[in-house]
């Protein structure tokens, strides 16, 4: 297979691991299905989880498995630039598709905002919405006081948050410079710049988690704390699992770069990394502005 | 023409397909792909056909016979849910696998390992939706639209497995999508501009732009159902500042390109068959290009008219009456387009073609049931009826159905090589032809005779016609398996060998290999003229 | 040959055109007319634009069908080559949106129209919860709940249907002609729709939101209409009735209405004075409970497993008798069990708690009497 010429692109034999990661979906459906369902119950049975981790583990055997294979292609030669461009093109749609993820939540604050508090306090044809249902209700954002009166105080932006935004603007940098070592040959550059932006990216991570000890503990801001709550728990969540995937993304980088991988030419996996990283990144900055700042 | 097709043939000789059940398990090879995810969407839509069968049995008659109102809910969601996700999309998802790489001169599937990884998702998640039926207090009971806070609070145990289960769905469907996207953008043989593309090629690139566009917000619609019904949550919920008419936003702005998902494919499938047997080409490509294009935009901004009567401001209203009305512009050149190009043609109706007329007339009901329903004021009554269930089952039953079974005529020769049962196509056609408009056309009556959609019982004025279309109903579900013994006999081979081109007037690269399709096509690829 | 096959085609045409408008005038197979001048304005829409729709479908498959007969190949037909024509597709494409115009002006009046819910003369809070509809008149203290008076027996086909089966209630909402009636649709639990076809009101019930919608009927009469957005087991089940009756008549009723709240509230007192027996509350809590609890508990209180609890020896009915009266008065929040206290009298919450701790062979002996329910009340 391996003197297959370059003018091919080449289609990969049978491989087991698309239908193992089929399993693994399963398990990680079928398992948080009935995992969550049984969260109000104390006495139900943990199979559910069980499911749910026996599928994350098989998920990550499936993806070590999957990119073994791949990489021993592609160190073999049997990549063409154009494999290389469908690489490309499909790690830009699929981000892509995370941004239009991103957006459902955003979508779903901006109308919140500009629709549902104010309407709720008898805005628009909801007159009668605010007369009859909810006199006592005013409607301000930060929402600090829920229609039924739970009470909350709103998250600042000084402090944490601000510090996180220079952190992850920070880590854009010195992922843009791991490249420009990549593209230059500065191998030395790379990986201490790469090493740089995972320490970064944890330092995010270990500073969201104060904010949200700092949120539950003094400010008793809470997921269930109506829906300033629920916007900004969700948004930076789901956030702070993408910075998690992308800084164990970014670490399978480091280790495959300390062990020689990738060239000036052929480096698509850690491009897909940075690319990936850089979109974290923007998606906090519109976080930052619309969940923080306004 | 020919040297393409012995060439290919020399090529693929010393790897074909492997042994046994590996074959279709670990699989990599694109026409492997699409034949299982049409056999799946196959499986699916009579699966999903049964569930229709129990709902007309129960509507056969006025009061409560065969099932509870309870079940009654949960056959209606699962049918809904099957049809779009289980068979509608994974059909047409079956022939881009089929048909796309061939079409634009491709070996394969731009990602072929995950190609496979998309398809044998769907099982697994639609085993979880079905086995969530059985699951104490019954499957989803809410629609296939699972309104809040009804699927929320109100719901059942099986809400969290109904959740996944479409998260896993829509993984699937956006792998699927990338697949196809960066396959046409990228993997097209030295030639094919893109104004030199089939129209199922073009058709198929601007549905899987919607669909990596859009499934991404159904999983968060299904997010925020789980965490309202399950993690304290309120966005569809006032008491916390939310508001339930937001989730009926969130859905439908998934919703509405969701629509043209699963009918674009179809206009470019009825623009490939009508020139074939018109014997002329295609009238007016490129405004048959632009006119999807302008269908794909629009629909990401008339989302609301699904909503008329939630109490949107007047000022909205309008806006989304406006724009609903804008589509039947490109909807109506695309009509136009067809008969031009049938005008002065010469006109066979072999099978396909017979399907693709029906297409016409019958998905323009649709078109015509979908205008009066844009308009907001008589929306108000229609709203919520079975006038809307007739309208959609016409564009979804003889519109996206009716263009997968013409396609399936049209393209079965040159999968299996031989020439199916001619004799049952046409019984097929005819039964089909019949039934589904017995079965769809009387419920525009009962619809603006104010009989309410999803209701397991009504009030006597609409028992005869209820009758009717139930008839029509078991009758449309019978002929379908006509269609099952037809498919089955043509792939175990029996039937007259064809020729590479099997229709005289075909055109396009697939028509040049020869018939059955070698297991791998085009490794080299072909010079488009 | 030609002229036959032109025939055929010219019948077609021609018994399309005779039939359609005769069977629209067919009331069971159209809208409704209606009887207010708004339900005439939308009725005037369809038409007109179901009419539009005709012209143009005969005119597109008049020429379909001409080529599908002439054009045909086994006629000899020779195809021609063309494939273009700026002309016509700019034609195609600015006719219909010159169409599309003419359609959009008089439904745009209308709409305007039927979104002015202001100035009304009477304003009525419709409150859907699963499966009835509550009516209270603002600023006149009337309310009442009004619920599906079909028998079960109708539904299980033990006996004949009815004339209205499915489509009759124990109340319906009465309201004046020749008045404005606003109505300020809400809902308590899921989402309902408010759905009269003679008046072309159709308004989404969303809970903690209030809709609005109106109606100024011109014919006195009984108008019938379902919850037309599905709301869960029962949504098939939850009718509306509005009678219309003429001004003078509905003040007078109004005025009855008032009288009987008056003689219940001194009914209510006098029940706090004295105890009912337990088969007295037995019985009036079967029937409570067959109306208000059935629906999801099942009338056997077995519930719906997954879905309804069952109250056989359940937690609740087993459990404390103030815990039973509490969560019948004021539900229980995030579930689908409502509040009882403003649906049902003190006798009738009395009897079917009683009633739910007896039945279905617990016979637990625990008596509640209203007075204790009210108690309950006061104490809160």
């Amino acid at each position: 297979m391996s003197q297959q010429d370059k003018s091919q692109y080449y289609v990969p034999a049978q491989s087991p691991w698309p239908i193992v990661g089929a399993c693994a979906f399963f398990l990680i459906a079928f398992g948080a299905g009935h995992m969550v369902a049984d969260l109000q119950d104390p006495q139900a049975s943990q199979w559910g989880s069980l499911l749910l981790i026996a599928g994350v583990l098989v998920l990550f055997i499936m993806l070590a498995g999957w990119f073994k294979d791949q990489i021993n292609e592609s160190r073999s030669g049997l990549h063409n630039r154009q494999l290389g461009i469908s690489y490309r093109q499909g790690m830009l749609w699929f981000i892509f598709s995370e941004i239009m993820f991103f957006a459902a939540f955003f979508g779903a604050l901006l109308y919140l905002r500009v629709i549902a508090v104010p309407w709720l306090g008898g805005d628009s044809n909801n007159a009668m919405t605010h007369a009859v249902l909810w006199p006592d209700f005013v409607p301000q954002w930060p929402l600090t006081e829920t229609p039924d009166g739970t009470k909350t105080q709103a998250m600042g932006y000084w402090g944490l948050p601000l510090i996180n935004t220079v952190i992850l603007l920070t880590s854009s940098v010195t992922i843009h410079f791991a490249d420009l070592g990549l593209k230059k040959g500065n191998r030395k550059q790379l990986s201490s710049m790469l090493f740089i932006t995972i320490l970064l990216g944890i330092g995010f991570l270990f500073l969201q988690v104060e904010e949200y000890i700092h949120a539950y503990q003094d400010l008793g801001l809470t997921l269930s704390s109506g829906v300033y709550g629920n916007t900004f728990f969700m948004l930076t969540g789901f956030h702070g699992l993408h910075v998690t995937l992308g800084t164990l993304f970014l670490l399978v980088m480091w280790l495959r770069i300390v062990r020689g991988h990738f060239s000036s030419e052929n480096h698509f996996a850690f491009l897909a990394a940075s690319w990936y990283w850089h979109f974290v990144d923007i998606v906090w900055l519109c976080l930052f502005l619309f969940v923080y700042v306004l | 023409m020919n040297s393409v097709a012995s060439t290919t043939t020399q090529d693929t000789d010393d790897h074909g397909p492997a042994k046994g059940i590996k074959r279709w398990l670990f699989t990599t090879n694109h026409k492997d792909i699409g034949t299982l995810y049409l056999w799946f969407a196959f499986i699916m839509f009579l699966t999903g056909g049964a569930m229709a069968m129990v709902i007309r049995a129960e509507l056969f008659q006025p009061g409560l016979q065969i099932v509870e109102p309870h079940f009654f809910n949960q056959m209606t969601t699962v049918h809904g849910l099957i049809m779009v996700f289980g068979a509608v999309m994974p059909a047409f998802t079956g022939l881009a696998n089929w048909m796309i790489p061939i079409m634009i001169g491709a070996p394969d599937m731009a990602l072929p390992r995950m190609n496979n990884l998309s398809f044998w998702i769907l099982p697994f998640a639609f085993t979880i939706l079905l086995a969530s039926l059985f699951v104490e207090g019954g499957g989803p009971a809410f629609g296939w639209t699972f309104y809040a806070p009804l699927s929320t609070t109100y719901s059942g145990d099986s809400t969290a497995l109904f959740v996944f289960s479409v998260h896993i769905m829509g993984i699937s469907s956006i792998m699927g999508a990338i697949n196809v996207i960066v396959t046409i953008c990228n993997m097209r043989a030295p030639g094919m501009t893109w104004m030199k593309m089939p129209l199922f090629v073009w058709t198929w690139l601007i549905t899987a732009f919607l669909l990596i566009a859009v499934m991404p917000v159904l999983a968060g619609a299904v997010t925020m159902v789980l965490t309202d019904k399950y993690f304290g949550t309120s966005f569809f919920d006032a008491a916390g500042g939310g508001d339930p008419v937001m989730f009926q936003h969130i859905f439908w702005f998934f919703g509405h390109p969701e629509v043209y998902i699963m009918i674009l494919p179809a206009f470019g499938i009825i623009s490939t068959i009508v020139p074939t047997f018109s014997r002329k080409p295609l009238f007016g490509y490129s405004s048959m290009v632009y006119a999807t294009a302008s269908i794909a935009l629009l629909s990401f901004i008339v989302w609301a008219h699904h909503m008329f009567t939630t109490g949107m401001p007047v000022y909205a209203e309008l806006f989304f009456m406006y724009c609903t009305m804008l589509i039947s512009v490109p909807t109506g050149v695309k009509v136009f387009n067809w008969v031009a190009t049938m005008w002065r043609g010469a006109i066979s109706y072999e099978v396909p073609m017979m399907f693709s007329v029906a297409f016409i007339v019958l998905f323009t009901f649709g078109g015509f049931s979908g205008l009066m329903l844009a308009i907001t004021p008589v929306d108000f009554q229609y709203h919520d009826t079975y006038f809307v269930v007739a309208h959609f089952h016409y564009v979804l039953v003889t519109g996206a159905i009716f263009s997968l079974i013409a396609a399936t005529y049209y393209w079965l020769p040159k999968w299996t090589g031989v020439m199916y049962d001619l004799v049952l196509a046409k019984w097929h056609f005819w039964c089909s032809l019949i039934s589904v408009n017995l079965l769809f056309f009387p419920m525009h009556f009962i619809g603006l005779a104010g009989m309410p959609r999803r209701i397991p019982d009504y009030s006597i004025q609409f028992a005869g016609w209820n009758q009717l279309i139930s008839i029509g109903g078991f009758a449309f579900g019978l002929s379908q398996l006509i269609f099952l013994v037809l498919v089955i006999k043509a792939c175990r081979k029996r039937g007259a060998v064809v020729n590479h081109q099997v229709w005289d007037g075909a055109k396009g690269l697939e028509w040049q290999l020869p018939s059955p399709a070698p297991y791998h096509t085009f490794e080299k690829p072909p010079k488009i003229e | 040959m030609v002229s036959s096959a032109q025939r055929v085609l010219l019948l077609c045409l021609f018994t399309g055109i005779q039939v359609l408008p005769a069977a629209a005038s067919e009331s069971s197979i159209n809208l409704r007319k209606g009887v207010t001048d708004i339900s005439h304005q939308v009725y005037d829409l369809h038409m007109t634009i179901f009419y539009i729709c005709v012209v143009i479908a005969l005119l597109v498959f008049g020429v379909m069908l001409y080529a599908m007969v002439f054009h045909r190949k086994s006629r000899g037909a020779k195809p021609a080559n063309f494939h273009e024509s700026i002309k016509v597709e700019i034609a195609w494409t600015i006719v219909p949106f010159l169409i599309l115009i003419a359609m959009a002006v008089p439904a745009t009046s209308t709409l305007i129209d039927m979104e002015d819910a202001s100035q009304a003369d009477l304003t009525i809070r419709v409150t859907g919860s699963q499966w009835k509809w509550h009516y209270q008149y603002h600023g006149h203290g009337i309310e009442f709940y009004s619920l599906l008076d079909t028998p079960m027996e109708q539904i299980q086909n033990k006996w004949i249907k009815g004339d209205d089966y499915l489509l009759e209630v124990d109340k319906p909402l009465i309201i004046p002609t020749e008045r404005k009636v606003r109505f300020l649709m809400t809902s308590d639990d899921v989402i309902h729709s408010w759905w009269v076809p003679d008046f072309a009101v159709k308004k989404d019930a969303n809970p903690g939101f209030i809709n609005e919608a109106w109606t100024r009927v011109n014919e006195a009469g009984i108008y019938r209409g379902q919850c037309a957005e599905l709301c869960g087991k029962d949504h098939g089940f939850m009718p509306i009735v509005v009678k219309a009756v003429p001004p003078a008549e509905f003040d007078s009723w109004m005025l009855q209405q008032k009288e009987f709240i008056r003689q219940a509230k001194a009914e209510e007192q006098r029940l706090l004075a004295m105890s009912m027996s337990f088969d007295e509350l037995m019985a009036e809590g079967e029937k409570v409970y067959g109306a208000y609890c059935a629906a999801c508990h099942q009338p056997n209180g077995a519930g719906l497993p997954g879905v309804f609890p069952g109250l056989i020896n359940s937690v609740v009915t087993r459990g404390p008798v103030a815990d039973h009266i509490e969560i019948v008065l004021n539900g229980k929040n995030g579930t689908a069990m409502q509040a009882f206290a403003k649906q049902l009298t003190l006798k009738q919450l009395a009897a079917v708690i009683t009633y739910e701790r007896n039945a279905w062979g617990m016979n637990s002996g625990d008596i509640v009497q209203p007075k204790d329910v009210h108690l309950h009340k006061q104490g809160q």
